[in-house]
Parts: C-alpha cells; structure tokens; sequence
C-alpha cells in the first residue's frame, strides 16, 4: 500500500501555516516509524508501548501548548490540533496518552497550580520523566460529575482523601494524579503522587477497546496528602470542566485522524481488490460508502480549522468544542464501520487498522462527555433550556 | 568547526509525475514537495559535528521561495543559519553547482554536505562539481565518518562492498543513506525556526551546459502472460524467455 499522504480534499493545507503544516508532516512521520510498526502488536496484547513516551517527550508532544519556560513547544492550537490527528491515526490509545498527560494534568497544574507545583512537574511531565492521570470519572458518577462521592477532609496540616474513580487512563503509570474531591461540599483539585499511602490505583482488564492504554481505578482510603498538593486556585466543577473542554478540542481532531486512516485503507483496498473481473471500487454502491466517507472527513476537517482559528483568539465556546467532538467522533465512528463494510472479512484482521480503529472510537464516542450529553449541552446553549437537569 | 549543507525542495518520492504542457519539466500542480531524503542524513551528520566540536551549521538552498519551507525544516532541526540563493531559472548540474560553489567560497568552511543525489533528476553530480570548483578533496557516497583534526576518516558504499577513505580538511562529503539516523525536527524546534530569518542572496545567473530537450514517461508496461500453472509450463516459459523475452 502506497504511504499515507494525508486526507485534503479541499486543499485545506492552504489554510495551514507553513509550521503547522511542519508540526503535522513531523508528527506524521513518528507515527508511521514509531507508532504503526508496534501497535498492532500491544493492542493485541493489550500493553500500552511505554517506550513511546520518551520519543514523544523528546518530539515534544506533551503539553504542546504550554510555554516553552516549561520545556514545552509554545505551539498554537491548530498546531497542537493536527498532531492530535496524527497521533490518532496511529492509535486513539496513544493519542489519548498525550490527551491526558497534556490537557488534563499538565492544563490544570499550569492553570490552577501554584508556582510550586508548576516548577516541580510542568519540566517532568513535558520531558516523559513523570507519567500523569486524571480522576473524576467516578463508578456512579459518569456524565454526572458533580455528584462525585470522594472526599477530602482537613488534618493536620494537610488532606485525608476517601473514595474511588474509575475509567482512568495511565491510573497505573502515573507519577501524579490530578484528583477531584469534595472539601466542604466544593470540588477541589489535589495532586496525589505514585506510593502515597492509602492510594492504590488497579488497572482495569478486559477491555475490548483501547487495548494499548493502560485504564485504571483510583482508591483512596484514608489517602493522607500534604497541603502543598491542593490547587490554590480553580474551585468548583468549573475547573473540571475546563480541563475537559481541553482534552475534548484534541478528541476532535484525533477522531479525524482515526478516519482518515481508516479512508484510505478503504480507498486503496477498493480499488485493488478484484470481484466479478473487476475492482470493487468501480461500483456504485462502493464509490457511495466512498464518497461519504470523505465528505465527512472534510467537513469535519474544515469544522476542526476553524475551531483552533476560534480557539486561538481566544473566541472559542465549549459549546463549540461539544459540536466537533460529537460529529468528529461519531462520523469517525461511522467511517471505520463502513470501512470494515469495504473490506469484507479481511476488514475484521488485525492485518489491516480498521477494527482496531472501530473499536477504539466506541471509548471515544462515550469518554469526556458521551455523544448525548454533548447534545444536550449544545440543545441547552440554543434553547437555553437544559435537558439533563 | 564551520559547516555548509547544501539541501534541496523535491517532489516527495511517493508522487506520481506527470510531464508539464511545455513537454520538458514536470507538470507541479498538486505535488507535494519535500526535502530532499538523502539531505536529512547531510543535516544530521553536521548538528552531530557541531554537537561534538561546536561551530555553526548554515544550510543553502538554491531555487524560488517555496524551497523556504525546506529551509526552514533544516533551521527545526537545529541548523544555526538558512540561506536561500533566490532564483527560479532552470539549472543543470553544473549551474547548480556554480552558484553553490561561488556561495561556499565566501563562507570558507571547514567541511560542506550534501545529500549523494536529488531524488528530482537525480544526477548525483552537483557534490562532485562543488568540490572540483573549489579545489577541495570529496568523499561521495559516505556511510561513515570521522574527524580526527585535520583529518577524515570516512567509509563509502561502492559496488558490493564498502571502501575506506582518507582526506583533509576542508572537504566536501555527499551523504548516503546509513551515515546516521537523521532526527525529527521537534516541536520546539519548529517553533523557534518560525522566528529565525531566511537570507536571501542573489546567486550567479544560471550558464548551463546541458539543456533539456524533451521529458518523457517510460511506456507504459503491457500485461503480463500466464503460460500455465503447473509444472508442465515449465518447458513453453522458458522457450519464451530464451526466444521472446530474450532473458535467458
């Protein structure tokens, strides 16, 4: 199969500077000498490539958009953007490993840490050297985080934090973990680092989805945490929910990037492959699938452009974000399944992507906000009435 | 140590050319342009020098303003200085090497890379020209290298084997492939090549010796044949190889 050439129907490229095209390209280039050769391999075994992160740390992957005091690239976020895309396309496991290291704890320690906790883990994180998580996804508190159960209480002169979250990538891994708690009945984030004392963090087995990500529980039992650890700033459910419309900008983008590489396996399958003496691409019912796959592609492309463009001035709504994370990753979705459809049976090895893919956009569509609770947050924003409450 | 590479904007290897309407170039609507393969490992081998000795790397390429994206991929590898001799005529061999060597000449290096060959047309020629130009010695084709002083130390790929070669400074190397392994530009790094200039210079108008006359694609490859499927084949392929295909 000739080498991934990028999906650009509507010579979107023209709408890229010349180093966000660089960052892409780059980016691209890793993951086919980096990421595909290996992941077939771990998402069978179900082992994240840890390797991976010293190479994506020393690309600079991590906390991409943070300042470059940190150690971090000091990239825009159309750039930070298309890296996701890429990495995406190698895997939506790897993909969310630098989701979660980047938006969701090297965010929040950047935007509600103290200058302590900023000196201390921004350079560790952004080198690879400390692996971070992020709990607030709770066992019966999914779309509904504000409900969470864990707490933290006051004693001497620190936090004794009690509860459990739950469906947390790198949990296992991670040097720090960025928790949210209850503190007198208001959310709280504190950093709960690897060997504190009445924090345990299993992993989680039998996924059939991101295979290659390590995915935990927290527990936390009488965990005692020092005062240093509680983020001075960014009270209430509000500063959650930052760091997930964060993460959330990435998904959109990722998901684009799984169906890109889905299309063109398709694309190049279909037109190779032989059925009644000719390529099944010269069929109408195929070019249809075909056809579709690649509008939405461009559409989301387009939809995700603008968005950083948004993003970058500063302009951006998270009803925005909830928009091009929920028809990016449901049209990735429908991508990877009509793929499989071009494919036939060989569409369901591992030789090819595609199931892989499939497989993991299922996580996608329910983690950081589900498919329907973005609905319901773009419904309340044009009716102002909320349906959830 | 002072180094020069000299690198080139290319048609990405995985496009498919198509000849232009003037029949003699190809046609550059929609081709994706990159920089040359074997120049990576010629960048890579001069941030390695330069990591080991210190000095100052400058990359020079010569073409119009779109080779400034090369360029600047080099200054997100970590080159100090990126120069584009700034002109769009069409060159041979030699007139590329005529306007590299006149640049070279007014920096005085202590070693100049190239990659071995432009994967474009592919005359592996222009290293070898700079070097004769400049009256320096030339390693082509290296695979291995060191710089011990005044000396190099080098391995070259020759047909079937390696040969090891002597030379000193300054030198020109055109590099191959398993010199090294070329880095990524990182991100940071492509950050800071967004603010580092380009200087442009005006090089030597171009005087070339060879022409293109025409471009054509090779014929297109006619169907092949099966004679049979089993071993009793066998005696009808190879009349066919011996009396039709002449191969054997």
């Amino acid at each position: 199969m000739p080498a991934f050439q990028g999906v650009d129907y509507f010579n979107a490229d023209e709408l890229l500077s010349e180093e966000e095209r660089l960052v892409r390209n780059t980016v691209r280039e890793f993951v086919e000498d980096s990421v595909l050769p290996v992941i077939e391999k771990h998402n069978r075994a179900g082992t994240f490539p840890r390797d991976i992160v010293q190479k994506m740390a020393e690309l600079g992957v991590f906390g991409a958009t943070l300042p470059t005091t940190y150690g971090c690239a000091g990239l825009n976020n159309v750039s930070y953007g298309l890296m996701m895309q890429e990495l995406e396309r190698g895997d939506s496991s790897i993909r969310s490993f630098a989701s979660v290291q980047s938006a969701l704890v090297m965010f929040p320690i950047y935007t509600f840490g103290s200058e302590e906790q900023k000196d201390k883990w921004l350079p560790l994180l952004a080198s690879g050297k400390a692996i971070g998580s992020f709990g607030l996804t709770e066992p019966d508190y999914g779309s509904n985080p504000g409900g969470m159960i864990t707490r933290a209480v006051r004693k001497d002169g620190g936090f004794v934090l009690n509860g459990a979250k739950m469906w947390i990538t790198n949990g296992t891994i991670a040097d720090v973990s960025v928790v949210w708690a209850k503190l007198d009945g208001v959310v709280h984030g504190f950093l709960v680092e690897k060997g504190t004392k009445g924090f345990s963090a299993p992993e989680m087995k039998g996924k059939h989805s991101l295979r290659a990500s390590v995915t935990s529980e927290l527990v936390f039992e009488d965990c005692w945490i020092p005062e240093e650890n509680i983020f001075p700033n960014g009270k209430g459910l509000k500063a959650p929910l930052m760091c997930l419309s964060q993460a959330r900008y990435g998904i959109a983008w990722g998901a684009l990037g799984a169906a890109m590489g889905c299309y063109d396996v398709a694309l190049n399958y279909a037109k190779s492959r032989i059925q009644f003496d000719k390529p099944i691409a010269s069929f109408q019912l195929v070019q249809e699938k075909l056809v579709y796959m690649l509008t939405e592609i461009t559409k989301g492309q387009l939809l995700c452009i603008q968005l950083g463009r948004l993003k970058d001035q500063h302009k951006v709504k998270f009803t925005h974000i909830s928009m091009a994370k929920r028809n990016n990753v449901y049209h990735a979705l429908e991508i990877a399944r009509i793929a499989r459809d071009i494919l036939g049976a060989n569409g369901i090895l591992d030789e090819y992507p595609i199931m892989r893919h499939m497989a993991n956009l299922e996580s996608v569509k329910t983690y950081e906000g589900t498919h329907d609770i973005h609905t319901l947050i773009i419904g309340e924003d044009i009716t102002g009435i909320a349906a959830y409450a | 140590m002072k180094l020069v590479v000299c690198i080139n904007h290319v048609p990405d290897t995985e496009t498919k050319v198509k000849i232009g309407p003037d029949g003699k170039s190809i046609d550059r609507t929609g081709v994706n342009f990159i920089l040359n393969p074997y120049d990576e490992f010629a960048i890579e081998e001069c941030l390695r020098l330069r990591e080991k000795n210190g000095g100052e790397v400058v990359a020079v390429s010569l073409g119009g303003d779109s080779h400034k994206e090369t360029l600047r991929k080099a200054l997100a590898m970590g080159v100090d200085k990126a120069v584009l001799l700034k002109d769009e005529a069409p060159r041979d061999s030699f007139s590329v090497a005529q306007a590299l060597a006149d640049f070279i000449r007014g920096v005085s290096p202590d070693l100049i890379f190239l990659g071995k060959q432009s994967v474009d047309s592919d005359d592996a020629a222009v290293g070898m020209m700079v070097a004769e130009m400049l009256g320096l010695p030339s390693v082509s084709v290296a695979v291995k290298m060191e710089v011990d002083g005044k000396t190099i130390t080098a391995e070259r790929e020759i047909e079937g084997g390696h040969e090891k070669v002597e030379c000193s400074i300054p030198a020109v190397i055109t590099a191959q492939k398993g010199l090294n392994e070329p880095r990524y530009p990182s991100l940071k790094g492509i950050m800071a090549a967004k603010s580092k200039p380009i200087e442009e210079v005006q090089p030597t108008p171009a005087q070339p010796k060879v022409d293109v006359v025409a471009m054509k694609k090779p014929p297109a490859k006619s169907a092949g044949k099966i004679v049979g499927a089993d071993v009793s084949a066998v005696p009808e392929l190879v009349r066919l190889l011996r009396e039709e295909a002449k191969v054997i």
